[in-house]
């Protein structure tokens, strides 16, 4: 059965179906939608009993020919780092489109959007070939557009298209990247085939080429993860995009770039990568800090959690650069696996944690306050309770709380990353610091001191919301106690590419 | 000559006996049936394309890579069939919605399709035409139908000015292009391409003197800056679907002469003409593509964008050596008759639905007529060149093609002209989508341009998700005879 095929086009094939329902039936559409997304999430799971944990390459590989006049195939397959993002993606998009329940607005097209997206992002993940990739990647785009610029907030159609124009200048970089690798493997053997350009790695020892194609490539990943200065479509588009929007952008769009760092630029260019390697630790260093700092700085909670995001994704970061430093030095290749597995945990991590992060603001602006004001509020637990307790967690999970999902990610990254690089890590470190500030000082002035009178008649969370933040807390919670299921999928990725790395 | 050879000029020939027809006819039709004339010659153009169709299958019956008739004058190469059917897809769809254009707007209406017909044996014969006096007459050929065209509403002087500004545009451009081939001929002793080729000896800058005017003709044609001035005013004024054709047929065909004209008659060695048009296609991209971002009038933006496309097929000629340069033009040329008559459809149904081609007036479509405004996402991101349409596909190969041929700079000078693009065709989605509709009474499309517009959109997202049959066509057609 070929499972990665289904799981990837029956989203797709969901918003086929939403197109002939009759847009007025809103409650229909929401039900069909979310039936094709818990389908989704279902078949996707199915992924993990035919998964061979002793295999470090890509299994699963599903292939067909498609344009073999210029030698593009449609080739799919999953290994450790790919399959834990798929998982992530599909129950993210489960969750979304349950919190969209309450949207009234145009809500076929809404439905329909994230149905679309969900396969672009499932495209990304699975995909191994190059032009294949290119279009999922673009084709996340879309969608995400008209998410933003339709139920955005106040300011959408600026954020919107800066997020496209921002991200089209990256993907067309790389298309240039991608072709000048193509076009330097031996005539008669071209081919977008990811697997068997890594092997080739055809622009080794080109010099310019390579480093243009390198910086093709970093262009457009940096751009989505976001790093500094690349990053400043992010709080614009994390703002202004309706609750679940932001919960996509910031859980699995962002994920993107990462994924391209590790699953292409390290592969392909060690030797430009390792070159470049401490000025990319250094511009992650500064996303650390700045997004750390500036996040203190926001009295709006939702643009507190996007700068989060620049903070938490710069951690990612500096781990991938160390892993990059550290080609062709044997001896440090423990580390940087342990970085590298640090790096993808992160992903998990601020995935579950930021998601759940923006839910909980949503919680409170959309259906209750209308406001997000951080200072308009204050003794909020005692009168929430659950969404209190919910949203610190959250909280306490994103600024690295021992026992949460996120200290795990951060402890492999900064242990890893400090053999390699100790004065960037260290420097990093702070960025911890300053993040437990500026959560600490949040959660203080929401949820604790005086009640303010205006809440005082909030009803708590309702079931349905219960349903969405509650199997996020709950992974937050267990794999902060019990990572090692998770690391033995991940380790697979990172071992592989360490040994590639040598 | 050999008359056995006629058989070869089937496609010419049927489309001549249907317009002549047609203007028989016109003269014994009532006045309120002359709507049928459209469909005959909607139906004239499938004949035509199957004689094509036959033609090609000759072709490789007798593995020919084409043949060379009537003293040479006349070349029928797979190159030339594709691009013909190319041509005849856009009379047939630009035929299709005028069914219901013309009627009520002109009492002319058969002479308005006759014209049309008479404008497709024009670019029929440009696509063939390998000698300098036959693609003289065939351009001209073009040019007097589409004139014509431009100002068939008599009484709309917006559509008075685009006639005459096509005129007198083109009279020029076309008088440069006659003086350079009269010194190509002049410099060879003959007008037959292939003859030019092998006689041009060492001419220097005589011959780069001669390709450099040549080029005004071809430019005019192709709207390349700087002989693109006349295109946003006639394709604001002419009538809409008279737009959509100009914006695709002559263009395509304006595209198959003047490859022919260089690959076959101006060896590399005497003219370095890649590198010529490798600095037009960089300034037609990037004008087309500033210009473009100033316009609030639909059809006035499409124009500049027509211009700016005009620049990203130019770089397959300066990327002549990449494997990948013709195949890439042609697939863009086919990928473009799609989107671009698409999204000149769309604006026709706007337009008619607004009363204006203002794209602020069209604000909320998607909420009046939702297949037409997802047709136009469809159309927008594929000039944009986002996947998985047909125009990313096309992107996909000049860009491969210019890096291929070591034009690195070029293609990304494209990619940024892409990326500015984006800004203008997503601010037509932006009025569709985002913008509240001042009305919502849904919008009634006519069967007619329901079906072009369905073809187009279809076209424009099969061709691009599954390219490998196109991508076989242009790799056969390719091999242009004597390039």
């Amino acid at each position: 059965m070929p499972i990665l095929t289904i799981t990837l086009f029956l989203p797709l094939l969901g918003a086929l179906v939403l197109l002939f329902l009759p847009r007025e039936d809103a409650d229909r559409i929401r039900r069909v939608s979310l039936g094709f997304a818990l389908a989704t999430f279902v078949a996707s799971l199915l992924i993990l009993p035919r998964f061979e944990l002793g295999r470090r390459e890509m299994q699963r590989i599903e292939q067909a020919a498609w344009i073999p006049a210029v030698g593009i195939q449609y080739k799919v397959g999953v290994d450790g780092l790919s399959l834990v993002l798929v998982l992530l993606t599909t129950l993210l998009t489960v969750l979304s489109v349950l919190y969209s329940f309450r949207e009234g607005h145009r809500v076929k097209e809404y439905n329909l959007l994230f149905l679309l997206l969900e396969t672009g992002m499932l495209g990304v993940f699975f995909a191994l070939d190059f032009f294949l990739f290119y279009v999922f990647w673009e084709l996340t785009l879309v969608p995400m557009y008209f998410l933003i610029g339709i139920w955005g907030g106040p300011r959408r159609e600026y954020a919107a298209i800066k997020f496209f124009l921002y991200t089209l200048v990256g993907s067309l970089a790389m298309l240039l990247g991608i072709l000048l690798l193509y076009f330097h493997l031996p005539p008669g053997q071209r081919t977008f085939d990811v697997p068997e350009i890594v092997r080739q790695r055809p622009l080794s020892g080109t010099g310019l080429l390579a480093q243009l194609a390198f910086w093709g490539f970093f262009l457009s990943f940096a751009i989505k993860v976001p790093m500094w200065p690349f990053h400043t479509w992010l709080p614009d588009a994390h703002v202004e995009a309706p609750t679940a929007g932001s919960v996509i952008l910031a859980a699995i769009l962002l994920k993107l770039g990462t994924y391209g760092f590790v699953r292409f630029s390290l592969p392909l260019f060690p030797e430009v990568f390792h070159q470049h390697a401490l000025l990319i630790a250094a511009l992650a260093v500064v996303g650390v800090l700045y997004g750390a700092l500036v996040a203190m700085a926001q009295t709006d909670l939702k643009k507190l959690v996007a700068y989060s995001s620049v903070n938490h994704m710069g951690y990612v970061m500096l781990a991938v650069a160390a892993a990059a430093h550290a080609y062709g030095r044997p001896e440090l290749a423990d580390a940087a696996a342990t970085a590298l597995n640090g790096a993808t945990m992160e992903m998990l991590a601020h995935g579950v944690i930021t998601g759940a992060l923006f839910l909980v603001v949503g919680v409170l602006y959309d259906d209750r306050t209308h406001t997000r004001g951080v200072d308009d509020f204050g003794g909020l637990w005692a009168v929430l309770p659950k969404y209190g307790a919910v949203s610190i967690t959250a909280m306490f999970a994103s600024l690295g709380l021992p026992g949460l999902m996120g200290f795990v990610a951060e402890f492999l990254i900064f242990v890893g990353s400090f053999s390699i690089i100790p004065v960037f890590t260290a420097l990093a470190a702070l960025g911890v610091v300053i993040t437990a500030a500026f959560f600490l000082w949040t959660i203080q002035r929401i949820f604790l001191g005086p009640t303010n009178p205006r809440w005082a008649n909030l009803p708590d969370l309702d079931r349905r919301e219960a349903w969405v933040l509650v199997p996020l807390v709950v992974l937050m919670v267990v794999f902060g106690v019990y990572p090692k299921p998770l690391l033995d999928v991940i380790n697979l990725t990172s071992s592989q590419l360490v040994a590639m790395l040598r | 000559m050999n008359w056995q050879d006629l058989r070869w000029l089937v496609p010419e020939l049927v489309l001549t006996g249907a317009a002549v027809a047609l203007l028989l006819a016109d003269l014994m039709t009532a006045p309120d049936r002359r709507r049928q004339l459209g469909w005959f010659a909607v139906a004239a153009a499938v004949p035509a394309a199957a004689a094509c169709g036959q033609l090609l299958a000759e072709l490789q019956a007798l593995r020919s890579g084409g043949v060379r008739i009537f003293a040479d004058t006349y070349t029928v190469d797979p190159f030339a069939l594709y691009v013909k059917l190319v041509a005849l897809g856009a009379v047939a769809l630009v035929a299709l919605v005028s069914l219901d254009y013309f009627p009520g707007r002109t009492p002319h209406v058969g002479e308005a399709f006759a014209l049309l017909l008479f404008a497709g044996v024009g670019l029929l014969l440009m696509a063939s035409a390998s000698d300098l006096i036959l693609l003289l007459l065939s351009i001209e050929f073009v040019s007097l139908s589409s004139y014509l065209l431009a100002g068939f509403l008599k009484r709309d002087p917006k559509s008075n000015e685009a006639g005459v500004k096509y005129f007198l545009y083109g009279a020029a451009t076309t008088g440069v292009m006659a003086y350079g081939f009269s010194l190509l001929y002049g410099l060879a002793g003959s007008t037959s391409l292939y003859d030019v080729a092998t006689r041009l000896g060492r001419a220097g800058g005589a011959a780069y003197l001669a390709v450099g005017m040549a080029l005004a003709g071809f430019g005019f044609k192709v709207s390349m800056v700087p002989f693109h001035q006349w295109t946003p005013d006639v394709y604001e004024g002419a009538p809409t679907p008279i737009t959509a054709f100009l914006s695709v047929g002559p263009k395509a065909a304006g595209f198959a002469a003047l490859v022919r004209t260089l690959s076959v008659g101006i060896p590399l060695e005497q003219v370095q003409w890649p590198l010529l048009l490798a600095g037009l296609s960089a300034l037609t991209m990037t004008v087309g593509n500033l210009l473009a971002l100033l316009q609030r009038n639909l059809k006035r933006m499409l124009a500049y964008s027509s211009i700016a496309h005009a620049g990203y097929v130019l770089m397959a000629l300066a990327a002549w050596k990449s494997a990948w340069a013709l195949p890439g033009l042609l697939y863009y040329l086919l990928a473009y008759l799609f989107m671009n008559l698409g999204a000149f459809f769309v604006a026709l149904v706007a337009s008619e639905a607004t009363g204006s081609d203002e794209i602020p007036d069209h604000a909320g479509l998607s909420q009046r007529a939702p297949w037409v405004a997802a047709a136009m996402v469809v159309f927008m991101l594929s000039l944009t060149g986002i996947p998985p349409t047909a125009g990313f596909f096309g992107k996909f190969y000049l860009f491969a093609a210019a890096v291929d041929a070591g034009l690195l700079w070029l293609a990304a000078l494209a990619v940024a002209n892409s990326v500015v693009s984006l800004y203008y065709y997503v601010g037509v989605l932006r009025a569709l989508y985002l913008m509240p509709p001042p009305e919502r009474t849904p919008l009634s499309v006519s069967p007619a341009l329901r079906v072009g517009l369905g073809v187009a959109l279809v076209g424009t997202v099969a061709v691009g998700l599954y390219p490998q049959p196109v991508v076989g066509f242009v790799e056969l057609a390719r091999r242009l005879l004597g390039g």
